[in-house]
């Protein structure tokens, strides 16, 4: 069985004020098919978790550890990581003018895979993965995720997620500024990920919203660089009702 | 009301505060800048001093390395070429008193004039009848030697056509392409510059376009020591659109430069100027300069001009200065842009947290990069064999 290690995370990031220490400690265990929700207020460290799952350059690792199935993902670029099964759904989807959907989505499915795809199985699997996320035909030959809505880069996000089929995904607010239809199309393609290929997702999130279509086995809070409380998904409808505050009146006064 | 007292407008002495002549100006003892309409213009050598590389037109150019093709003497043979032909696309050769000839505009500087004075006969490239085609002009193997060109494309009333006038091998090449756009036609012309390692070219590419009509036209750039192409279009007659598209990639020690003219002379005419290169390795250096005059008569003008680097590694260097200079009012739009930029870090990024290694993430942003110049081409075997030659820049091939 798959696992994604986390153990004692601290991540500094480089700031025009000095440095700044966002991860203080984090502690997950992910196996295979489980769905973790991370949920937290703003500015507690849940994309810096997100982006340093994937390795970008901005984030410093201080110190802990991330291991994949006993892997040490730290040592890994960044595309040996994707490469090794993890995905990151982003939050801002960058834009890249003159590469077509199409030829980007082929080129990462030939390197993640290691060859490429045969042309009319693949051409079939874009097609209905499009059609299942209600993209249009269109998006295939239009540039990654030039002049797309806010919605649709992030259906865009799942399509790739369905098609290049990682062992663990980590969703960075995917939920954020979806209204409800796009919200629904995004959660059914992550939950058919999940039940296809066995996907362990951490799903952070700053909202409960998402969590009614996309259902978590667990659930962790994180306040000011850490995980503050864990629980089944009770604690999330706790979230609901009472918000944040008390996690964060507690980390202030901790301090 | 408040009274307001008077204080002093003299302005403190010399010295006080810091305060100097300033330094930038000095307009007693320097040419005030002249519009761009008003530029000297002659067909004769003579006419132009001899080039130091003061000069405006001149100062960001390597002149002493091609000072045979602007101040010395130079052969106006007729080359031997190599003809892409098509129905409806006439090649020929016409003497220089030819009523064409100086009919889309006469040269501004003097490596223009030296091969405005020197060539024998010039080419004429002329596109009659509506269907859509293509045909196309090679030069290759030009030799060492300073040579003068002049070339005529005429694109009769209501024509449609693709003309490719491309360079290939050795070359020392001064020339002046004439671009005659009839009323309603529709002509794309493309300039390719693919020269030899150490070929210089230095090519003025004067346009007239009729009224109704549209011109797109294309320099790429990716071969040569110092590759100069400087087209000045002019929207003569109502409705005339200019789509001027460019295209370069700079490798260690070239000089690729371009300085674009568009002169908005009659009402409701369009101009898209688009220029895009990337820059590799040490002295790769690139020259934009990109002028838009919307004239007095040119009321309801819609214009825009733009210019985009990408700077791949250390040591290049690339000028790039947008002129918008206008005389009436009453426009639908003018605007310009420039932007030098180093490889996007966030783009590889996402790329590579896809999979996709590192020099395979940096390829397609290149090859995205530029392909949306390339994808403007409108004739697909041109633009495969472009996409196969940055290929081959991107890979260091050449």
């Amino acid at each position: 069985m798959s696992t994604l290690e986390i153990k004692n995370l601290h991540v500094n990031v480089e700031t025009d004020q000095g440095t700044r220490e966002i991860l203080r400690g984090v502690d997950l265990v992910i196996n295979e098919g489980e769905i973790h929700a991370v949920m937290g207020p703003n500015g507690s460290g849940k994309s810096t978790l997100a982006y340093t799952i994937a390795g970008h350059p901005k984030y410093a690792v201080v110190q802990g550890e991330i291991l994949l199935d006993g892997e040490n993902v730290l040592e890994m670029s960044v595309d040996e990581r994707a490469r090794a099964g993890l995905f990151l759904a982003m939050q801002y989807p960058v834009e890249i003018p003159g590469v077509t959907n199409t030829n980007f989505l082929r080129t990462a499915k030939t390197a993640i895979s290691g060859e490429a795809p045969g042309i009319r199985q693949w051409t079939k699997d874009v097609k209905s993965a499009m059609d299942d996320l209600r993209m249009d035909a269109s998006f295939a030959a239009r540039n990654v995720n030039e002049g797309f809505s806010g919605g649709e880069k992030k259906r865009n996000e799942i399509l790739q997620l369905e098609l290049l089929k990682p062992q663990f995904a980590v969703l960075d607010e995917t939920d954020s500024g979806l209204d409800v239809d796009a919200l629904k199309i995004v959660s059914e393609g992550v939950n058919r990920a999940h039940s296809n290929t066995g996907l362990g997702v951490l799903l952070i999130t700053h909202y409960t919203r998402i969590l009614r279509y996309i259902k978590p086995d667990y659930v962790h809070v994180f306040v000011a660089g850490r995980v503050a409380e864990q629980g089944g998904p009770e604690l999330a409808e706790r979230l609901e009702e009472e918000g944040y505050d008390r996690y964060v009146t507690e980390a202030a006064s901790a301090e | 009301m408040t009274s307001v007292t008077p204080t002093s407008t003299a302005m403190p002495t010399e010295g006080q505060h810091g305060l100097k002549a300033h330094s930038d100006g000095d307009w007693d003892r320097t040419v005030p800048v002249q519009t761009r309409s008003e530029r000297f213009r002659s067909v004769n050598v003579a006419d132009f001093p001899e080039v130091d590389g003061k000069e405006h037109v001149w100062k960001l150019s390597p002149v002493a390395t091609f000072a045979d093709l602007t101040n010395g003497e130079i052969s106006g043979a007729v080359p031997t070429l190599e003809l892409h032909e098509a129905d409806g696309v006439d090649v020929s050769w016409i003497a220089r008193d030819d009523e064409r000839i100086g009919a889309a505009g006469i040269p501004e500087e003097r490596a223009s004039a030296n091969a405005w004075s020197s060539f024998e006969q010039a080419l004429l490239i002329s596109v009659t009848g509506e269907d859509e085609k293509v045909a196309g002009v090679t030069r290759t193997g030009l030799g060492t030697a300073p040579r003068a060109a002049h070339t005529v494309i005429e694109a009769a009333p209501n024509s449609r056509g693709l003309v490719v006038l491309r360079g290939t091998g050795e070359a020392r090449l001064t020339e002046n392409v004439e671009i005659l756009v009839g009323e309603g036609a529709n002509l794309t012309v493309v300039s390719l510059q693919e020269w030899a390692e150490d070929g210089v070219h230095l090519a003025s590419h004067f346009a007239r376009i009729g009224r109704d009509a549209k011109l797109k036209h294309i320099v790429v750039s990716l071969g040569g020591k110092v590759v100069r192409v400087n087209p000045s279009t002019h929207l003569a007659e109502q409705g005339a659109d200019i789509e001027a598209l460019g295209l370069y990639f700079a490798d260690a020690g070239q000089h690729l430069e371009q300085q674009v003219y568009v002169n908005h002379d009659a009402p409701h005419t369009r101009s898209r100027v688009t220029y895009k290169g990337a820059l590799q390795g040490a002295g790769a250096r690139s020259v934009w300069i990109g002028d838009v005059l919307i004239g007095n008569a040119a009321v309801g003008t819609d214009s825009y001009e733009q210019n985009r680097n990408l700077v791949l590694t250390d040591g290049t260097r690339a000028d790039s200065v947008p002129n918008l200079e206008i005389e009436t009012g009453d426009i639908e739009g003018a605007g310009h842009a420039s932007a030098t930029g180093r490889f996007d870090d966030e783009q590889l990024f996402y790329l590579q947290s896809r999979g996709i290694p590192e020099d395979e993430a940096r390829r397609l942003v290149v090859r995205g990069f530029l392909m949306e110049i390339v994808q403007k081409i409108g004739d697909a075997e041109l633009e495969e064999r472009l996409v196969a030659a940055l290929e081959a820049e991107l890979a260091g091939e050449r």
